[in-house]
């Protein structure tokens, strides 16, 4: 999977599984899901150097990824199925009964690609400077990504392990915060204003980046310089612009679609604006 | 009743601290962190031989926590150290989340639990942190006795793969546990056979478990005493060839009553073998400001109250 067409192609197919799994079962968060696709296309695709064939939970050898934002786990779940960490037909367990793919992502039922159980909020930080230190201990150097949700920065943790990461120069680490302005209850301006975000991670001395998540040529770009900026004595974080619900004209400009399933009209609606292209589950 | 002497007066906080130095000299995967209490915990030997492998996380206890939880994944076993207060509820849902749910092989050692850490008063006093531990599912929870046993339990703890909250506390107390006796988690030790009542007791409350054992004898009544060291996994089996055997139960810790370790031998013995039960526990308060004697005292936690839970609970017997 190389070539850019390719790339928006999987986009497009993974936006239709979000959609239609979480339609599937009448709850699940499509918004952030949808806004931060092309990243996840992007970081598994091209960006990190993983194995999804051979899964361990150790990933020493391997990039290893967190969502910390875990209530994007149909994305995710997508994107790790498309690559090969376990079968696409089996997003169609989403959120069911004896599934391995839980409402937030877990590692109770072994689910390849999952490392560890995410969703309440504002602890995949702290994790992944854990593994970015574990893998400077192994001499292993390769890189650990982790992905927040802007509201999730209003979470007093995210703020502890940022001090504690330029300060103990994790420079293993990049941090992708998606930067989409809103959360459930409405604009994250209104609810808890983030303020300056990038003067915020440079006071707390973070090396930062910025770029438009629902460009996935520029996402890419800009991984790559991420990657570039890693080992020179900070942790780098990348502030990412997105829309919530990219793709689908009437999910788009709203906090409404947070974390509620479209129905069957919007479903169908949804579809006709983001045609088949690798197959359905 | 057996006579124990204890070798000197040590604390449990500086039997964690000499286990956890043998086990970075021994296993190269053990990982210690602090949250700005590498003194009190008794962690400085560890951090000044392994520097590499110690991270200071300042005071933040809940980033503390997700470290470790990572670390795991990279294979490392962390140790976490801070007060028993700010090693739980303070950080409940990272350990929740991250470390049981996630059944992450992380070791949660806290110092400094219970009444005992005296003058700092209740803010610090943490009653409560057996029950909120012994909830989690995949949660081990210790509660150790002595210098000797919490030496050989931090050691043992580094064996057992997931999730373990190891609680020990600041004052010296007699050690009084064989210096080779291995730590087995969740198999309870008996230090006195008997016939008339079982005493089941973990932590600093254990030695007093034995003053109350000679009190009782010179009154002519022969008590078990048991320490059950390892909360959760309950030793069962332990706890009920003994019930059977003196027919009436004495529970004893420095914790709220609710959630602790009588709540877990009550709930035990209710379904499997009803049984008279008199708990020593904090009863549903704070504690406050005072030294360690007295505090132990006023809270009813002392050894006389020990002996008067005995004395009621034979009266009980059918």
């Amino acid at each position: 999977m190389s070539s850019i067409e390719e790339l928006k192609s999987l986009a497009t197919q993974v936006r239709r599984d979000v959609l239609r799994m979480v339609h599937a079962v009448n709850s699940g968060h499509p918004g952030g899901s949808l806004g931060c696709t092309d990243f996840f296309v992007a970081l598994f695709n091209v960006i990190m150097d993983h194995d999804p064939k051979n899964f361990t939970m150790d990933g020493v050898g391997q990039d290893i990824f967190f969502l910390s934002n875990g209530h994007l786990s149909p994305v995710w779940y997508s994107v790790l199925a498309h690559s090969g960490y376990f079968p696409i037909k089996e997003l169609c367990t989403f959120r069911k009964l004896n599934s391995r793919l839980q409402g937030h992502p877990a590692t109770a039922e072994h689910l390849p690609g999952i490392r560890i159980a995410s969703g309440s909020l504002g602890q995949g930080l702290s994790v992944g400077i854990g593994a970015a230190i574990a893998k400077k201990l192994n001499k292993d150097d390769k890189l650990v990504y982790t992905l927040h949700g802007d509201g999730e920065l209003q979470e007093g943790q995210i703020w502890e392990a940022a001090m504690f990461a330029s300060a103990k120069k994790i420079d293993n680490l990049i941090s992708t915060i998606d930067y989409n302005g809103k959360q459930i209850d409405g604009p994250t301006e209104k609810i808890n204003s983030l303020g300056n975000l990038k003067l915020k991670f440079s006071a707390f001395d973070w090396d930062v980046l910025e770029m438009n998540g629902n460009d996935i040529e520029e996402v890419i770009q800009t991984l790559k310089i991420a990657k570039a900026h890693t080992g020179k004595g900070k942790p780098v974080v990348i502030i990412m612009k997105t829309e919530m619900g990219f793709g689908v004209d009437f999910m788009m400009g709203t906090h409404k679609w947070h974390g509620v399933a479209p129905n069957d009209e919007q479903l169908a609606k949804a579809l006709a604006q983001l045609p088949e292209t690798i197959g359905d589950y | 009743m057996k006579t124990y002497t204890p070798s000197d007066q040590k604390d449990t906080r500086s039997g964690f601290g000499e286990g956890l130095y043998e086990l970075g000299k021994r296993n190269p995967n053990v990982v210690a962190l602090c949250a700005d209490l590498t003194g009190s915990m008794k962690m400085d030997a560890f951090a000044a031989e392994f520097p590499d492998r110690f991270i200071q996380v300042g005071i933040a206890e809940a980033n503390m926590i997700g470290i470790a939880a990572g670390l795991t994944i990279g294979g490392k076993i962390p140790f976490t150290g801070t007060f028993a207060n700010f090693s739980t509820g303070r950080v409940y849902d990272q350990i929740r989340q991250s470390v049981a749910y996630s059944n992450k092989n992380v070791k949660i050692c806290a110092s400094h639990a219970g009444l005992t850490l005296g003058e700092d008063g209740a803010t610090h006093q943490i009653l409560e942190d057996i029950g909120l531990m012994k909830m989690l599912p995949n949660m081990i929870v210790i509660n150790t006795c002595d210098f000797n046993q919490t030496k050989a339990a931090t050691i043992a703890i580094a064996d057992h793969i997931g999730p373990v909250y190891l609680r020990f506390g600041r004052p010296k107390v007699p050690n009084f546990t064989p210096k080779d006796q291995k730590f087995k988690i969740g198999k309870a030790i008996i230090l006195n056979e008997g016939k008339d009542v079982s005493i089941f007791a973990t932590g600093h409350l254990v030695w007093k478990a034995i003053e109350a054992g000679y009190i009782l004898a010179e009154k002519g009544i022969d008590a078990e005493i048991i320490n059950i060291h390892t909360i959760k996994p309950l030793d069962k089996n332990a706890v009920i060839q003994s019930a059977i055997k003196t027919k009436c139960v004495v529970t004893a810790e420095e914790h709220q009553m609710n959630g602790g370790l009588g709540d877990s031998i009550a709930q035990l013995l209710s379904r499997e073998l009803p049984t008279p039960i008199e708990m020593v526990a904090v009863n549903d308060k704070f504690g406050e400001s005072g030294t360690p004697e007295e505090l132990m005292i006023k809270y009813e936690l002392d050894t006389i109250n020990i002996v008067e839970a005995a004395l009621k609970s034979i009266s009980r017997k059918s």
